[in-house]
This record gives C-alpha cells, structure tokens and sequence, in this order.
C-alpha cells in the first residue's frame, strides 16, 4: 500500500513527461488527481495506524533488494512511522491544495503540463525522502527533491537570471549533499548498515566512538543545512524565488525546506549522544532564525521577505531539534503549523501578484484589502499565526519552542531564549510590515495596475490553508496530543518531558507566553510606528539609510562572502591546477618524449648508408672486443 | 718448418681482405675481399686443426667454403641486379637504406 504514495505521482510525472504536447489539456487534472490519490492513501494510511497501538504503529514494506555485495545488504524498503506520516499528510495535503492553486495561477503558461509534472516528480521525491527506512534510500529521495527544486527555480529558464538562480541553489544544494554521502560512508563504516534501525542499534550498543558519532552528527547536519537553507549555506533560498510561487509555497516554503529537520529528527539516536554535533545543531538553528529575521526586515520584494522569514522559522525548528528529546516533538508541531502559514501566505502573495501585473515589490503595493478581501483574510490570519497570537497555530509551535529554549539550562538557556525571543519580535516587525505595505496605506500602484481578486480555484486552497493555520496549533496542542502521538519515537517519555512540571522550569510556561506575546507586541508598534496609517512609503527605496539597512538589503552579504571565500580562492585554485596539469604532469610526458627523440637524433647520425663504414665500425668493435680480450689475459 | 708460418699467412690475407672491403669502390671488388677473408680464415681453421691433431678445424673450413659458394650465388645476383637498375657497381652509390 505504501508504494502507491511514491508510484503514483512518479507515473503521473513519467506520462505526463513523455506524453508529449498531446497531453496539454488534461495535463494538470492528471497532476492534480495523481496528487489527490496520494493524499488518500495517505489518509488511509494515518487512520489504519491510529487503530494500532502506539508501540506497534510503525509499518514497512519490503519492495526489493536494492543493493547486495558481500554482506552489504540495502533492500528498498518503505518504512512508515508516527515522523514519517505527519510528512506524507504535509507533502500530499499541501501539495494537492497547491496543484489545485496551480491550475488556475498557471493557466497562462503553456507548459502548465510540465510545470504539472515536476510537481509530481517533486511530490514523488519528497515522498521516497521521508518514506524511506535506511539513509540511501532517503539521498534518492534527496537529490530527487534537489533535482524537481532545481528544474521548478529555473521553470522560466528563459530569463537567464532565474536559469542562474535554479544553479545556484542545486550548487548550494550539493555543498550540503556531500554532508550526506559522507554520513553514509561514516554509518557503514562504523555500524555495517545504513539502515535507520540498524544504526540506531549501533549506537546504542556503543559500536562508535563518541569521535565518530560526533563526525556522523556533524555529516548529517551538513546536509540539514544545505536543504534547509541554513546558515551558512542560506544565500540560494533567497533566489530560489525565482520560480513561479506555487513552488516557492510547496517546495521552498512548507516542504524541501525543512527536509533538513526531518534528517535530523530521524537521526536523534546520533544527536542524542553526539553532544558537539547537537550544539553545532543548536548554534546554526540560533544564528539562522536571526539572520533571516534581519534579512526579512530589509527586503521589499515580497516573496524574498517571505524567503527570509522561511529561512527564519526553520531556524527555529532547527534549534529546537538541537535540544534534545524534548525539542524534536516542538520542531515538528513548529514545521506542520508553518507548513500551513507560510504555503498559505505565498499563496497569498501568488495571488497579489496575479492580480498586480506579477509586480513584487511592495513599495507598489498599497491599500489592496478592498480589492482581495479573501487573499487579505487568507494572509491576515497566516500573518497572526506566524507572528504568534494566540490561538493561532504558530503561537503554540513557537511559544513551545521559546519555552525548551530557556529551559536549556544555564547561560546556554539565557542566551538561547533571549534569541528566540528577540527573533519573535523581529519577525512580529517584518511580517507587519508586509502586511501594512501590502494591504494597508496609500495606493503606490503602477499605471495599469487593476487589481483584482483571484478565481475560486486559487482562493479555495488559500482558505483551507488559513483555516489550518487558525486550527492546527490549537489542534495538535490539545491535551499534547501531538506530542503523545510522536512519543515513542523520541523517547521524549525517558526524559520526564510528557508531564509537565516534573522539570524545573526557568520561568513558568505562563510568564513565557506573556514575554513571547510582549516581544511581539513590540514588533507590531514598531512596524506601525514606521509604515502604519498616514505614513508616507516612498515608491523607491529610500538610499540614504543606515549601514545596517544596506547590508540586510543584500542578504547580510552572503554573496559576497562566499565570493571572496569560496568563489574566487576557488577560481584561482582551479587555474593553479590547471598549470600543474600543463607544465608539471603534461611536461613530465613530453619531457620522456622529446628526451627520446633527441637522443634518436644523435644516434641516427651514425647510419650514413655507406656499406663501408659499418664495416668500418663492425672491424673496430672486433678489434676492440679482441684487444680487450688480449689485455685481460696478459 | 713451423706452423706459425701458416698463422702469419691467414693474419696477412685477412688484413689485406679487410683493408679491401674498407678501402675499393667497386662492389665486385669488395666481393673478392670478403673472399680473401673467409679464406683466410679458412686457412687458420686448416692450421689450427693440424696444430691440434683435430679434423674439426677441417670440417669447419669445409663448412666455410659451402656458405661462401651460397653467399657469392646470392651476392652476386644483387650486384648484377643493381648495376642493371643504376649502371653502377660502386657500393658508395647504393646508400639509400637510412633515414
């Protein structure tokens, strides 16, 4: 059963590929069903286990050996547990409401069918990267996402700069992938299989060194960061916006992204024990969630403040998969709710931009309420869900992770809760921002704008996500069911986490919450202290603004610094071998070369094609020969 | 009379024999020269054999004397062949053989 959740989109992906232009008019109902039919099994499929009882909920199926040399054995096998089926309802049930908004976003377009199908194909991926039970299986899963992320950036590859953007986030991707290849390297080498069970096992039997455990961990998270755009492998996600929003909403926003959290809370038995790796974990998860937040308040594109503020909350989930067992539970709630938010509110956006010419930048946006009431209501409440009101969905996800940060204990806990707090309140700052630039003040539209609202096919998925966004944190966080329902994966029972109060807590949940919501408060004011009603927003960005401003503007200079860093010690390091290749390796098979033909050439001297002087020479060697002869018997 | 003499002899044609090969033009002479020589040495296998009370030094001169009367059919035919084709029978002109 589980094999149809992959092979249907992945056949749906093949025929509508090969079928060719014949396809056009039924291309994206294809898509649209083969998603939808993945969703259904996959409903099925989460109903079947919660009949079953917690301990035994986890199902495999066994498709075929993969691979078989000497006692290395990988069998492709579909494992479906409590972590992987939270993913496969994430990845279907978005992904089909995002097939539907496709349909009409897309309908200008005539390769809809091929945009339809590299959705499938990324449908198909993503599904095999979370359904898969040992660490290979996952890197098919992996590079397949990779490869669909790479073809729908660059889906308008004939603007050369998204073609560059599409390349730029498949190099960064396979920065991050080599991460992942040494980690299976290091899992067979240390444990003898690559299976999720089978290195699990070896940690726990202590078949490692903690050095090596370390390196896996280290690995692992390598490759989180590439996919999950984290620092400091963050520059692509901000020019992977390139693509059309659809995929901006599925791929770089609810799912591909936080791919990266899904390894590492697929991989908790390293990173319980593995304790550099796990702050390393903790570290990146801090520096990204601020990064992006400042990033996010310095961009007027809409969809890159989107970006940034993706970057920012996966960053958050990270550092909360850095804190142990406690962590992976909030990390995951936090992905599910911003799964709904965030693919919500690039819908949102999608759908301004329909009706906006395909214009991006805010500062030509303005007073857009009354001309999409439902895009505005959409977004509205996927804005107080990021920013964390309650009870919307990101206020429990975030305020429980702003709680395990400060009860990580000491002066890591300080400065780990003061992060998620300031990054709480910056992004309170940057999403209202977005929202008063876009739907609020003066009308900046550029001549022929006329904006309108979106047909049905793109605003229904926009108002099922935002009732998600309203429902699920409230949802999941009932009686912690969620936390419940993944706790025999964690083993978050073993570390006293499931009832409350049987740790010491730094501050109470409740003055949490009230610090969370002040943060937020502050961020709101402060947006509507500088772009609130009757504040003028020039249509160009203002260029005499602070050395802060102008560095967020471009990307904290990421770019730059992987130019002088990478890039450019790169490019001269290929040119210094590419002299070793010519003078040193080339010269050394031309040096044997032509120190041969010299010396053929002296030697030829001595055939002159006189008979008489190879007699010559023939009767001076016998003489000689007899001479020598004559002088060793004297 | 001592063998020496003999030895003395064989020495001397051979000389001459080697001093013709390296010296004349002419292939037929260069030809008669390598005959010298080989009878020369024909001679010192005589001389050896009668010094050593052996036949096999007289064997070995009968041997000489079969693959000289081959090598004179052989050679001989290519200088014919070769003066027909260059009117020449100087061994100076036929140096085509190198690079």
């Amino acid at each position: 059963m589980l094999v149809f959740l992959i092979a249907i989109p992945l056949f749906s992906a093949a025929l509508l590929l090969l079928g060719g232009r014949a396809l056009d008019k039924v291309g994206h109902f294809v898509g649209t069903l083969a998603s939808g039919a993945a969703f259904a099994v996959g409903v099925i499929e989460f109903l079947a286990m919660l009949r079953r009882a917690p301990e035994s909920r986890a199902v495999t199926q066994p498709l075929f050996t993969w691979i078989e040399v000497g006692n290395f054995n990988v069998g492709a096998t579909l494992l479906l547990d409590q972590l992987s089926v939270c993913f496969v309802l994430l990845i279907t049930g978005v992904g089909t409401l995002i097939h539907i908004y496709s349909i009409a976003y897309m309908s200008h377009d005539r390769d809809r069918r091929r945009f339809f199908a590299f959705l499938n194909l990324f449908i198909a991926a993503m599904l095999l990267l979370v359904l898969g039970d040992s660490y290979l299986s996952l890197y098919v899963g992996w590079e397949g996402v990779g490869l669909a992320s790479y073809l729908l950036i660059g889906f308008w590859n004939q603007k050369p700069a998204y073609a560059t953007a599409a390349k730029k986030a498949f190099v960064a991707n396979r920065v991050g992938d080599v991460g992942l290849s040494l980690a299976v390297m290091i899992a067979f080498v240390q444990f003898g299989s690559v299976s999720f069970s089978g290195v699990a096992e070896g940690v726990e039997a202590g078949k490692a060194s903690s050095l090596a455990l370390n390196a896996l961990g280290i690995a692992l998270l390598l490759a989180a960061v590439g996919k999950s755009a984290q620092f400091p492998l963050q520059s692509w996600l901000g020019d992977a916006m390139a693509g059309p929003t659809p995929v901006s909403a599925l791929i770089h926003a609810a799912t591909m992204v936080t791919a990266g959290v899904y390894l590492i809370a697929r991989s908790h038995f390293v990173f319980d024990v593995a304790s550099i790796a796990q702050l390393l974990v903790v570290i990146v998860g801090a520096i990204t969630l601020l990064f992006g937040a400042i990033i996010g308040m310095a961009k007027d594109d809409i969809k890159k403040a989107l970006a940034a503020s993706t970057m920012s909350q996966i960053g958050y989930m990270i550092l909360a998969t850095g804190l142990g067992p406690v962590g992976y539970a909030f990390a995951m709630m936090h992905l599910l709710t911003h799964g709904f938010f965030k693919a919500g509110m690039f819908l949102g956006a999608g759908s301004v931009m329909h009706g906006m010419n395909d214009e991006v930048d805010m500062r030509k946006y303005g007073g857009l309420r009354k001309y999409m009431p439902i895009t505005f209501a959409t977004f509205g409440l996927g804005y107080l869900a990021i920013i964390g009101v309650p009870p919307f969905a990101g206020f429990y996800s975030k305020d429980k992770i702003i709680e395990i940060a400060l009860d990580a204990g000491g002066a890591k806990g300080i400065i780990l809760g003061s992060i998620t707090l300031l990054g709480a309140a910056i992004t309170a700052f940057y999403m209202s921002r977005v929202m008063l630039m876009t739907f609020f003040g003066a009308k900046r539209w550029e001549a022929g704008a006329h904006p309108h609202e979106s047909p049905a096919l793109m605003t229904i998925p926009m108002i099922l996500l935002a009732i998600g966004s309203v429902s699920a944190g409230f949802i999941f966080n009932m009686g912690d069911r969620f936390i419940n329902f993944l706790a025999p994966l964690f083993h978050a029972g073993d570390s006293g986490h499931s009832g409350h109060g049987e740790k010491e807590h730094l501050l109470p949940p409740i003055v949490v919450s009230a610090l969370a919501l002040t943060a937020v408060a502050i961020g709101v004011s402060i947006a509507i202290a500088k772009y609130g009603r009757g504040k003028a927003i020039p249509a160009v960005a203002p260029s005499d603004v602070s050395l802060w401003t102008k560095v967020a503007r471009r990307d904290l200079l990421q770019d730059e610094f992987n130019e002088t860093l990478f890039m450019r010690p790169g490019q001269e390091l290929t040119k210094a071998l590419a002299v070793i290749d010519e003078k040193v390796i080339d010269g050394a098979v031309r040096g044997v070369g032509s120190i041969t033909l010299d010396v053929a050439s002296g030697v030829r001297k001595t055939q002159t094609g006189f008979v008489r002087s190879y007699a010559l020479w023939i009767i001076v060697g016998a003489v000689g020969i007899l001479g020598a002869i004559a002088v060793m018997s004297l | 009379m001592s063998l020496d003499y003999y030895l003395y002899l064989s020495a001397l044609l051979f000389t001459i024999g080697a001093a013709g090969v390296l010296i004349r033009r002419n292939a037929i002479v260069v030809f008669m020269c390598i005959e010298l020589m080989l009878n020369a040495s024909n001679l010192a296998f005589v001389t050896f054999a009668r010094m050593n009370g052996s036949i096999d030094g007289q064997i070995f001169a009968f041997f000489t004397m079969v693959v000289a009367a081959c090598e004179v059919v052989v050679g001989l035919a290519i200088i014919v062949t070769i003066y027909r084709s260059r009117r020449s029978a100087s061994v100076d002109d036929a140096r085509l053989l190198k690079l």
